[in-house]
């Protein structure tokens, strides 16, 4: 910087070596724009602030913007679900339609469905922006459940960021019962049986479901309170918590730092990115106009809860393919998976266990669940460190198995409730798909567990094995003394720093349960169990090349198996066509990593926080 | 008046009265009572070639008389007997190609229209002639021009909806049967199946949903066909199952490819 402007031709410009050059005068329109900043630090203070915020380093990667999917949408629901507020009418009151829409014209309906009728046929422009409204939800919770699996599946979640998922936790049910109450707010056909449904759930409550049910409606179903009710839940009420947790977790990513992949420079101290200001500014804000772009597009092109086909409420009819909108169908394939012997009388109670299990237990229990998993996991590994560095799926398999189980559960109920279009579409029968559903809930987690633990354990593997012995060629060679072998192209240090870079784990060892004095120790009982749920997730670990390792398999050829045989399986014993030779392998390698070399790797142009 | 009043006591009078309830109450029901299902008028010919296009066809499964067949197999049957189905039930199994049924299956579904319109009618008369059942309706019956569809659209949610779906795609019964798609069927044959009610479906005759209501029901049916996609695609009018799909797949495989196009765009 110091010297770039004085070329250095003449040898007197030697003496000017360090000197600082003048500071270009602003432009006008800079000094203007200062100047108000000016104004508004002087009475705000806020320089302080929005320095730290726009000097936050990010990583850079796809799967970080998961999250901004989430984030974006909500923003465009809330924009857009203020403008539906200036037409719609919260309202269970009577009228008759006479709005444009002919197939209704002259049919009673509640103000609430006329309304939203009219913002679909009569207000420019309504029909667009409902159907943004609505879009946007489904890609909101579709978002956060996505940024969901990224945190889950690289571990992100782990100390200190344990907290903050379990505020997401939070944001994701509210989320799901914001969309709830706002799909149900039109009074169309689909709504109201599903706050029939809804009703119906309450009331399985044991012993007091019936009065809650009462105050929920005011009075029996379907009342008028129902709708102005849910309307200001909808508009009020759960918004102001989902924006106020929302605020919470962003300023927790911000105060923790964002996590970062493992890679060459990166470390659990630092995190290697760009500053918001510029990139991630135009990165992120560019990525909002995509993302509303792409909902507005999809809004334009393609119907979504077309209230006027379904006709207003009326508690008679209900139609086929009733189902609730996609985070919602879990416990509505719940309640068709649950056999009906589970409602019986007890005590003169009438206990709908059938119904209770899918909607009142099932609900709560998913995102309990997923909240807690943070402190289970730490419960197990025993681990109080912080990490900054994200784990690759790959390098903790059970965890990954236990999440990929999870994610497939979930689906299996939230499919199930797609049965009756499944059977239609497909010319299959309803009872066979239920069936299916049935056993594949039970078969289906844990196959699926054991799938993807055995995918992680043999991507570990080829990881060890790229890490060892380099790429194979497929160049054989023949040697001075007449041998053959085939040459290994060497790994870069920033490729092999990505397979070697992760910790070895092994499972608790059981300490005696009798201390030295041969005392019982309170704490025995505890440890076992803790020591036997270690031995689930760890007992097959495959862990990372060692630098001793690597140096014999450089140095040794084939010894190198030798030094493996601790952690060996069956897929590298019979290494037969790498072919040892002094002169092969550690002439095409590198030598092995130094600890010391590897940290300093990364680019000069890359920032540091 | 006085005449009359002066004989109320008269010995016959409770007779007299007696017959005047009974023949006011039996013509106040001729008039309002369902009409009996009415046999089309049709020469002894077209009963004839109907009975040989009958047994040519259909008398493998129905019985050489219609009278129905068993399969031998516990109780359950190759066809049904014919006799009352009337004219309407052939028009509408065989219009829609449902008739003659290609496969034993659970339900006989849509097909090609083996026949021509002239042969159907005959099989129709002739098994109209075996016993009265409901006629092929009139084309003013089934013209949706002179239904209401707002009111055909209440009755279709309150007596259809349930099967059929909001919008008439369809929906799914149980063991594999199910309510068929409504989009593209000709307003006789929808009318043809309200009142006779085939396969699954429950028979809505003229006392369930008057001949006007059914005509208003099949207004409603072809304003959905008819009306404009205001929302766009419509994505089959499935319901939410179809969006969330349509969310997941579209929506957030076009974000996630943009996700990755920024991601690579490295400052």
């Amino acid at each position: 910087m110091s010297t770039d402007t004085f070329p250095a031709g003449r040898p007197a410009d030697r003496l000017r070596d360090g000197d600082q050059p003048a500071d270009r005068a602003p432009s006008a329109a800079a000094r203007k724009a200062g100047g108000v900043a000016g104004w508004i630090d002087d009475r705000t203070g806020s320089a302080k602030g929005v320095n730290y915020l726009l000097r936050k380093v990010f990583p850079d990667h796809w799967s970080f913007m998961l999250g901004e999917i989430a984030m974006y949408s909500l923003i465009i629901c809330l924009i857009s679900g203020a403008l539906l507020t200036l037409w719609f009418v919260p309202s269970a009151g009577h009228t008759i339609y006479d709005g444009s829409y002919v197939p209704l014209r002259g049919q009673q309906m509640s103000e609430a469905y006329a309304s939203t009728l009219n913002i679909s046929f009569d207000v420019r422009g309504g029909l667009i922006v409902r159907q943004i409204h609505h879009w946007a939800a489904l890609m909101f919770i579709v978002g956060l459940t996505v940024h969901m699996f990224r945190v889950f599946f690289t571990g992100a979640f782990r100390k200190p960021r344990e907290l903050n998922w379990v505020i997401g936790t939070v944001l994701a049910l509210l989320a799901a019962i914001e969309g709830f109450a706002g799909y149900s707010l039109p009074d169309d056909l689909l709504s109201g049986t599903g706050i029939r449904a809804m009703e119906g759930f309450v009331q399985t409550a044991p012993v007091i479901g019936s009065y809650l049910a009462y105050g929920i409606f005011g009075g029996p179903f379907p009342g008028e309170a129902i709708i102005p009710r849910l309307y200001s839940a909808h508009v009020l009420l759960l918004p102001a918590i989902l924006v106020g947790l929302f605020t919470a977790h962003i300023v927790l990513v911000a105060v923790q730092k964002h996590t970062q992949f493992p890679g060459p420079g990166r470390t659990n101290d630092n995190v290697v990115g760009y500053r918001v200001m510029p990139v991630y500014a135009a990165k992120a804000g560019g990525f909002f106009f995509i993302v509303f772009g792409v909902i507005a597009l999809i809004s334009a092109l393609f119907t979504i809860n077309p209230i006027w086909a379904y006709g207003p409420y009326d508690p008679s009819p209900v139609t086929a393919g009733s189902q609730p909108d996609w985070y919602m169908g879990a416990y509505d394939g719940a309640l068709r998976l649950l056999p009906g012997w589970l409602e019986f009388s007890f005590l003169g109670f009438t206990m709908s266990l059938n119904i209770a299990l899918g909607a009142l237990v099932l609900l709560p229990l998913v995102y309990i669940v997923v909240g807690v998993y943070p402190f289970v996991e730490r419960w197990v590994t025993g681990d109080d460190r912080e990490h900054h560095l994200l784990d690759r799926p790959r390098n903790n398999p059970t965890r990954t198995g236990i999440g990929m189980a999870g994610i497939v559960a979930y689906s299996v109920f939230m499919f199930a409730a797609g049965n009756d279009i499944m059977a239609i579409k497909l010319g299959m029968s309803i009872n066979d798909i239920t069936w299916a559903f049935r056993i594949g809930l039970f078969v289906l987690p844990p196959l699926t567990f054991w799938v993807t633990k055995r995918i992680c354990l043999s991507l570990q593997r080829r990881d060890r094995d790229l890490a060892l012995h380099a790429r194979e060629s497929g160049r054989i060679i023949r040697g001075a003394d007449g041998s053959f072998h085939e040459r290994h192209d060497a790994l870069t240090d920033h490729e092999r720093w990505i397979l070697v870079q992760h910790e070895p784990v092994e499972p608790l060892q059981l300490t005696p349960d009798v201390d030295e004095n041969g005392v019982a120790r309170p704490a025995a009982r505890k440890d076992r169990l803790r020591a036997k749920v270690s031995h689930f997730y760890f007992k097959d670990a495959v862990n990372p090349v060692t630098p001793a390792e690597l140096a014999a398999a450089h140095h040794d050829g084939h010894q190198a198996e030798a030094i493996e045989a601790p952690f060996d399986y069956e897929g590298i014993e019979g290494d037969s066509d790498h072919t040892p030779g002094t002169g092969g392998q550690g002439a095409d390698t590198d030598a092995g990593r130094s600890e010391a070399a590897e940290r300093g790797i990364g680019s000069a142009s890359r920032l540091r926080e | 008046m006085n005449a009359l009043a002066a004989r109320r006591r008269h010995p016959a009078a409770i007779a007299i009265l007696l017959m005047l309830g009974l023949l006011v109450t039996g013509f106040a029901y001729a008039a309002v009572a369902p009409q009996p299902a009415k046999a089309e008028s049709s020469s002894a010919e077209d009963v004839a070639a109907g009975k040989q296009l009958f047994q040519a066809n259909c008398a493998s499964c129905h019985g050489v008389n219609a009278e129905g067949r068993a399969t031998g197999n516990g109780d359950k049957i190759a066809g049904p007997a014919l006799a009352g189905v009337g004219a309407a039930a052939v028009d509408f199994q065989m219009g829609t190609g449902r008739m003659p049924m290609r496969a034993p299956a659970v339900q006989a579904p849509r097909g090609q229209v083996q026949f021509t319109q002239d042969q159907i009618d005959q099989v129709g008369a002739y098994i109209a002639s075996l016993a009265p059942g409901p006629a092929v309706p009139s084309e003013e019956d089934v013209d949706a021009s002179k239904g209401d569809p707002a009111k055909g659209g209440e009755l279709f949610r309150v007596n259809c909806a349930m099967c059929h779906n909001f919008a008439g795609s369809g929906g799914a019964l149980t063991r594999g049967k199910y309510a068929p798609s409504l989009m593209g069927v000709e307003s006789k044959h929808i009318y043809e199946a309200m009142e006779t009610g085939p396969q699954s479906m429950p028979v809505f005759n003229d006392g369930n949903i008057a001949p006007e209501d059914k005509r208003d029901v099949i207004a409603f049916l072809k304003s959905v066909e008819d009306t404009p996609q205001q929302g766009g695609h419509a994505l089959g009018s499935l319901g939410p199952v179809t969006e969330g799909w349509f969310a997941w797949f579209f929506g957030l495989g076009i974000l996630i490819a943009a996700a990755v196009w920024l991601g690579q765009k490295s400052a």
